[in-house]
Order: C-alpha cells, then sequence, then structure tokens
C-alpha cells in the first residue's frame, strides 16, 4: 500500500486516536501570549481525580499507546503524579509539556524513575529577552532550571519544544546547539491562531520568507528534529518534509479539554468543533466513534478554492484551525499558504467575521507583547 | 535478510498491537516507534508467529501462498530492524 493510499485510510478514521491531547487543566503559573487555550484559571468544573482515573482506564481498553498532556501547567494538580503513576501501571505512555516551574530537583529525580514517561519543556526563544517577551519574565530562567534538574537527575533525553514565530525561527541553530548540550530532543512546532494566540497571530506568525527558512531548515534537519508533523502545509514548497501529510483532527488526532469536554484537535476550542463529553453516556469511545462532528470530519473533504492548485496533494490546503480562527474558508487555503493564497484572501473583503474560541481562562489582566526590536 | 524460512521468530515483548480497519497498529513502548500495518495476513502472522518453531510453519499454518513467502520474509526483516518482531533466543 502506498502513502497515500494511507493518507486516505487515515482520514477514514480509526478506532482510537493516535494522538491524544489531554488538557488537564487550565490553571497556570504563566500567561503566556500565544497560550492555545487561553490558560491563567482553574475552571471549578475541572475532572477530579476519580474522573481522571476512570478516563484512563477508558483509554487502556481502546489501547491508546500513549497521550499528550498538556494545559495550563498540568504539574499545577496536586494529584498529577497520581495521575501518570495511574497511566504508567496502566501502560498508556505519557509526554507531558510543562513551563518547567515546578520540576524542582526533587520531582526531577521522582520522575526519572517513571517509565513510558516523556518531557517537553516549553521554550519560545533561545536567549532571555527573546523569551520571555513571549512566556513572561523569568521564565527562560525557569526553563533552564528545570533542564538542569533533569539533567543531573539522569532523566534521559527529554524535549524542548519550541512554537515558531517571527521573533525565533532566526535563532533554529541557536535551539538545535541548546538541545544538543542537554542530550534532549529538539521539537518545533506551528504557531497557530487559537486561543491568545489568536490575538498575537498577525504579530508572531512568521513571514513568508521565514516559512522558507522553517521549510529549508526541517529538510536539512528533519531526521533529528520532531515537529507534530505541523508543517506539512510546507510541503507546497517542493520535496515532502518527514511525517504524516494530513489535518488529523477528529481522525487521528483529538483533544479531552480540563472539564472533559471533546475536541477534534487542541487548536480548535470552539463549540463548532466540540464532539461531545467524556462524561457522557458511552464514555470517550462513543465519542470518538459516534459523534457527528467526528464522522463528518472522516467524510472526504472539498478542496474549495484549493483544487486548481497543483500542490493539493503535498499540502493538504494546509490546517483546518489556522483557517477557522483566520475568518478563512474551511475548504479553501491555509492562511500561510507559501503561494499567497491565504494572504490575498485575508486581504480581500470577503473575511468579516473571525470566530472567538469558546473558553477563556485568561487570568483578567492585560496582554501586551513584548518589546521586540 | 535478519529473517529467514528457518528463524524461529516472536512479538517483541515490549510492543502492543492495535486492530485497525486498515490492518493494524503496531506501538513500541521502549523507543516509542509508532509502526502501521497495513496487510491483515502479515498482521495475523504476527501475532502467531511466537507459537511455531520456525516462519515457514507459520506461514503455512496461515496458508500463505508460496509465491509470497518472500514477501512476507521481507516485511517480517523490516519489522525485526524496527524493533517490532524479534529472533527467540
Ligand atoms: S486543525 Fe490544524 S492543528 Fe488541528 S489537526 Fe488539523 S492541521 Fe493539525
Ligand atoms: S492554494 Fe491551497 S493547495 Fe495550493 S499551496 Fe495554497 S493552501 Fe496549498
Amino acid at each position: 500500500m502506498s502513502v497515500s493510499n494511507l493518507t486516505t485510510q487515515l482520514k477514514g478514521g480509526l478506532d482510537a486516536p493516535i494522538c491524544l491531547t489531554w488538557e488537564l487543566t487550565y490553571a497556570c503559573n504563566l500567561q503566556c501570549i500565544h497560550c492555545l487555550s487561553s490558560s491563567g484559571r482553574r475552571d471549578p468544573r475541572e475532572l477530579d481525580t476519580a474522573q481522571v482515573k476512570n478516563v484512563l482506564d477508558q483509554l487502556r481498553d481502546l489501547q491508546v499507546f500513549y497521550i499528550n498532556i498538556g494545559g495550563g501547567e498540568p504539574m499545577i494538580r496536586k494529584d498529577f503524579f497520581e495521575i501518570l503513576e495511574h497511566a504508567e501501571h496502566n501502560n498508556i505512555g505519557v509526554k507531558f509539556s510543562t513551563n518547567g516551574t515546578y520540576i524542582t530537583a526533587d520531582n526531577a529525580r521522582r520522575l526519572a524513575t517513571m517509565n513510558y514517561l516523556d518531557i517537553q519543556i516549553s521554550m519560545d526563544g533561545a536567549d532571555r529577552a527573546t523569551n520571555d517577551a513571549v512566556r513572561g519574565e523569568g521564565s527562560f530562567d525557569t526553563s533552564v532550571a528545570a533542564m538542569n534538574f533533569l539533567r543531573d537527575a539522569n532523566f534521559g533525553p527529554f524535549k524542548i519544544s519550541v512554537v515558531m514565530t517571527r521573533h525565533n525561527v532566526s535563532q533554529l541553530d541557536d535551539f538545535k546547539k541548546l538541545a544538543d548540550s542537554y542530550g534532549a530532543q529538539l521539537r518545533i512546532t506551528r504557531l497557530r491562531p487559537a486561543g491568545r494566540g489568536a490575538d498575537t497571530w498577525n504579530e508572531l506568525h512568521p513571514t513568508q520568507a521565514q516559512q522558507r527558512e522553517i521549510y529549508d531548515w526541517l529538510i536539512a534537519h528533519g531526521d533529528n528534529v520532531l515537529t507534530g508533523d505541523s508543517f506539512f502545509h510546507l510541503n507546497a514548497f517542493g520535496e515532502s518534509l518527514p511525517g504524516l501529510n494530513l489535518c488529523g483532527a477528529g481522525r487521528v488526532v483529538c483533544l479531552i479539554d480540563p472539564i472533559g469536554d471533546v475536541y477534534a484537535c487542541p487548536f480548535v476550542i470552539h463549540d463548532q468543533f466540540k464532539a461531545g463529553s467524556v462524561l457522557d453516556d458511552g464514555g470517550f469511545a462513543h465519542v470518538w466513534r459516534e459523534s457527528d462532528l467526528f464522522l463528518s470530519l472522516r467524510e472526504p473533504e472539498s478542496a474549495g478554492a484549493c483544487t486548481s492548485c497543483g500542490n493539493y496533494d503535498s499540502c493538504q490546503g494546509g490546517c483546518m484551525a489556522a483557517k477557522f480562527f483566520t475568518g478563512l474558508p474551511l475548504d479553501g487555503p491555509d492562511p500561510e499558504c507559501v503561494i499567497g493564497a491565504g494572504e490575498s484572501l485575508l486581504k480581500s473583503a470577503t473575511v468579516t467575521l473571525i470566530p472567538k474560541p469558546s473558553m477563556n481562562h485568561s487570568r483578567k489582566v492585560s496582554i501586551t507583547t513584548g518589546g521586540h526590536a | 535478510m535478519s529473517v529467514t524460512l528457518e528463524s524461529a521468530c516472536e512479538l517483541h515483548p515490549q510492543v502492543a498491537i492495535r486492530p485497525e480497519p486498515f490492518g493494524a497498529l503496531a506501538y513500541h513502548y521502549g523507543n516509542r516507534k509508532l509502526v502501521f500495518l497495513k496487510h491483515p495476513d502479515v498482521v495475523a502472522v504476527l501475532q502467531d508467529v511466537a507459537s511455531y518453531d520456525s516462519v515457514a510453519d507459520t506461514l503455512r499454518a496461515h496458508h500463505v501462498a508460496p509465491e509470497r513467502w518472500d514477501a512476507f520474509i521481507s516485511a517480517l526483516s523490516s519489522l525485526e530492524t524496527s524493533e517490532i518482531l524479534r529472533v527467540r533466543q
């Protein structure tokens, strides 16, 4: 079976997701200006320990091999280690994303004793100024301290996770060097206009020239760098990047949010992409296999305005979330379409109403973009 | 080829297999590799290969036509390389 046949099969959906993200809390001690989930304050309806364990048991029964845990800051939960241990005992691998604040020397040692565990430390700049402009003052030092603790505890190869913005594309080599110096693995992902990222998208998303820079860099380094397969819209530049080349929303990807709602992907926290709740009758499996939304996302899609473009096979029209939160039609070009089709649509008068995320747990302070020269 | 008709094989103990409409997914908890198994008959052979003394016996028991044995050997060899399958000690 050829690769494209596999893509077709995956588009039809799987019995259980491959890439399930679970945001355990909307609470966060930081207030990053591009936060995909608009996190800050805890939601009072947050799933409690017993509910979380019950969902993990469901995922074990569905043979979900591993999950991505995020937030908010997941380590803020008092039962965080209890949840990790429950996953471990049930053979569910966990990769969790953290800003590093709660990775103390003690916690690092404890994490180093666990199996099936990957840790991603989030960073947005390879230097203090670039990083802290996005993540807040002191956050660079916090991440570095966490990485030092993990190294000293012999945790093994953790990951450094970077969202590519206009201000850090030029630092790709520096990030790689930083990761190498820890024996860590670099992971870069695409900025999407989701959550607070929608408000800061115009200032932060990479320019057309930088898109090319990212693509060329990935072609040169792709095998040693993780991307979450998030840059497939760049395949329209030429040779395809490694990884799955499709929008996996509701097909291989989904999100469970802190209150148990299930969305098609972590970047579309909006009622239009909410499939149900793990608390509904039938639990997660029912939502994944039977919800109207997920079944419709698995239908063959139309290429819309991309139909006449020769790149559609390689770029698939890009990311649904990026289109949705910039107000573009879902069956047309991505806002960062490499031939500029998305940009010219955005400039035309057809884009009038831009949807807002359904959830906002930002703390009630004003958010400003930081001081970049 | 790392796997031959005479090899006695087994699923790697750190690997789990999940059936899917297109065949199955195999996941290795150690190296975190996810492998797409796109042929249902390869999946069946893989899941059963530990019960036989050799790959040839497994193929025979699964009524795999002899003209396809070479293709199976190369498929199983590549699964051995990704540590989904291993030769029994
Ligand atoms: S909507 Fe975008 S981020 Fe979500 S699965 Fe599709 S391509 Fe990926
Ligand atoms: S027009 Fe559509 S298919 Fe063509 S490059 Fe742009 S997003 Fe991709």
